[in-house]
C-alpha cells in the first residue's frame, strides 16, 4: 500500500481525521502542557489573590492600591506582559506561568473581595454576638458567603487562562498554541482548526467543571432561591 | 537592571524610529486599527445592543455572547482568519478579529446597561406620552451611558491588546517590534517594545478615565 498519498492530509483539508489519527501522540503531549500550564498559573494565583483580598478587605486603605495595581497589570496586553518578563524568566515555561498568574490573580482579588464586601453587616455582627474571633468569623462566615462571588471569579481566570496560553507559543510554550503557530508557518490547516477547537473544548470543560463544583460546595443557594 | 537600560537605549537610539519597521510607523498602524476597529465594532454592536435592550430581547445571546467571547484565544482566529481567502486582504484577518473580539463586551455592557434603567422611570416616560423612540433616545440611552461607556473603554483595551497578538500572525503594530525582537533574539528589543504596548495600552485606558471624570454628573453618577 505506497500509493501516492490522496488522503485529506494531502489535500490540506480543515477537517482530517487523518490528522488525529497520525499525530494523536503531539496533540496529546499539547493538551497536556496546555493544562499544567492552566491549572499551575490559576492555582498560584488563587494562592496569592486569596490573602491579598483578605488584606484589602481588613485594612480599608489596602483596597485601593492593590484594585490599582492589578487594574493596570489587567490593562497590559499579554503579549507585552510575556515580554516584560522575558528578562527574569528567559524562555521558559515559568514565563509563561508568571504572566498567566498575574492576569488570575487580578480577576481572582476583584472578585474575592466584592464577594468579602457583600457580607451583610448583620451577619458579621451576628457572629461576633456569638463569640466569634476575628479569625474564625473569617473562615467559617466570610470566606464561606464570599464564595459565589469568587468561583465567578475563578471561572472567568481559568476561562482566560486556557485562552491566554496560546500566546505563549511566541517562547515555545504555549500548549495548543505551539500548534497553532507552527501550522501557520506551515500553512497546516488542519493543525491549526484542531488545536482551535480543542483550546475552545477545554475552556468550556473547565467552566463546566468549575460551575459543578460551585454548585456541590454552596449548596445554600439553591436551596435559598427555592 | 542592564535590560532595563539596554531597552531604554533602544528606544532613544533615532535610528529605530524612522522607516516602515520603525516605532513611528508602528505606532500611528497601531493606533489607525484601533481606532478603525472601536469605530466599525461600536457601528455594529451599539445599534443592536439598544434596540434589544429598549425590546427587552435577546438578553441571554447578548450576555452570553461576551463568555463565548472569552473562551475563544484571540490568537488562534487570527491564524484561521489567515488561512482563509480572507487572508490575501492583507490587514483583513487582523481588522476581522478585532471587531470580533470588540463586539461581546460593547454588546453585553450597552444591553445590560439598558436593561437597568429605572423601570418606573420609563413607565412614567410612557406615561408622558413618549413614544418607543423618543424614550429609547431621551431616556434610557442617557441613563444607561455610563454602562454603555464602559462597554466602549473595555473594546478598546480588548482592541490593543489584540492588535498586538496580531503581530503573531503577521499583521501590523506595535507587537511587531516584540516579534522581530523575539526573532532577533535581541532582548532590548523585546522588552523595549513591550514597554511601548504597555504605555500604549495605558494610555488608552487612561483617556477613557479622564473622559469618565470630565463626563457631566448624570453620566457618572451610577459607577
Amino acid at each position: 500500500m505506497t500509493a501516492p498519498p490522496d488522503d485529506c492530509l494531502a489535500r490540506n483539508e480543515w477537517i482530517c481525521g487523518e490528522y488525529l489519527t497520525s499525530r494523536r501522540q503531539i496533540l496529546i503531549d499539547a493538551v497536556v502542557q496546555h493544562l499544567q500550564l492552566t491549572a499551575v498559573s490559576v492555582l498560584v494565583g488563587l494562592a496569592l489573590a486569596l490573602p491579598l483580598a483578605v488584606l484589602a478587605r481588613r485594612w480599608g486603605w489596602a483596597a485601593g492600591p492593590v484594585l490599582g495595581v492589578t487594574t493596570i497589570l489587567y490593562t497590559i496586553p499579554s503579549l507585552a506582559m510575556f515580554s516584560l518578563l522575558l528578562p527574569v524568566y528567559g524562555l521558559s515555561a515559568s514565563l509563561v506561568v508568571a504572566g498567566l498568574v498575574l492576569y488570575s490573580l487580578t480577576l481572582l482579588v476583584r472578585n474575592i473581595l466584592a464577594g468579602l464586601r457583600a457580607v451583610p453587616e448583620e451577619t458579621r455582627q451576628a457572629a461576633r454576638g456569638l463569640g466569634y474571633g476575628p479569625i474564625r468569623l473569617l473562615l467559617t462566615v466570610e470566606l464561606p458567603l464570599a464564595l459565589p462571588a469568587a468561583m465567578a471569579g475563578l471561572r472567568i481566570a481559568t476561562v482566560s487562562a486556557v485562552s491566554l496560553v496560546t500566546v505563549g507559543a511566541i517562547v515555545g510554550f504555549g500548549g495548543l498554541g505551539n500548534l497553532t503557530y507552527a501550522g501557520m508557518n506551515t500553512y497546516f490547516k488542519a493543525q491549526v482548526l484542531t488545536a482551535s477547537a480543542l483550546c475552545v473544548l477545554i475552556a468550556i470543560a473547565a467552566d463546566v467543571l468549575l460551575l459543578a463544583v460551585q454548585r456541590l460546595i454552596t449548596p445554600w443557594t439553591r436551596a435559598a432561591r427555592g | 537592571m542592564t535590560t532595563l537600560t539596554d531597552a531604554w537605549d533602544w528606544l532613544a537610539d533615532p535610528a529605530h524610529w524612522s522607516g516602515d519597521d520603525g516605532i513611528r510607523h508602528r505606532l500611528l498602524q497601531h493606533l489607525v486599527l484601533t481606532v478603525v476597529c472601536l469605530v466599525i465594532s461600536c457601528l455594529i454592536a451599539l445599534p443592536v445592543a439598544l434596540v434589544l435592550g429598549h425590546l427587552g430581547k435577546g438578553g441571554a445571546l447578548a450576555v452570553n455572547i461576551s463568555n463565548i467571547g472569552r473562551a475563544v484565544p484571540t490568537f488562534a482566529v487570527l491564524v484561521l482568519l489567515l488561512l482563509t481567502p480572507i487572508g490575501r486582504w492583507g490587514d483583513g484577518p487582523t481588522v476581522v478579529a478585532l471587531v470580533l473580539f470588540a463586539v461581546p463586551p460593547l454588546l453585553t455592557n450597552a444591553y445590560v446597561g439598558m436593561r437597568e434603567v429605572d423601570r418606573s422611570v420609563v413607565q412614567a416616560a410612557r406615561g408622558m406620552g413618549m413614544t418607543g423612540r423618543q424614550m429609547m433616545f431621551h431616556v434610557e440611552l442617557p441613563l444607561s451611558l455610563p454602562m454603555v461607556l464602559n462597554g466602549v473603554r473595555i473594546a478598546a483595551v480588548q482592541l490593543v491588546a489584540t492588535a498586538t497578538i496580531a503581530a503573531l500572525a503577521g499583521g501590523g503594530g506595535l507587537g511587531r517590534i516584540i516579534t522581530a525582537g523575539f526573532n532577533l533574539a535581541s532582548t532590548p528589543q523585546v522588552v523595549a517594545g513591550a514597554i511601548l504596548v504597555a504605555a500604549f495600552a495605558l494610555v488608552v485606558e487612561g483617556v477613557f478615565e479622564v473622559a469618565e471624570r470630565l463626563a457631566p454628573r448624570w453620566a457618572g453618577g451610577t459607577r
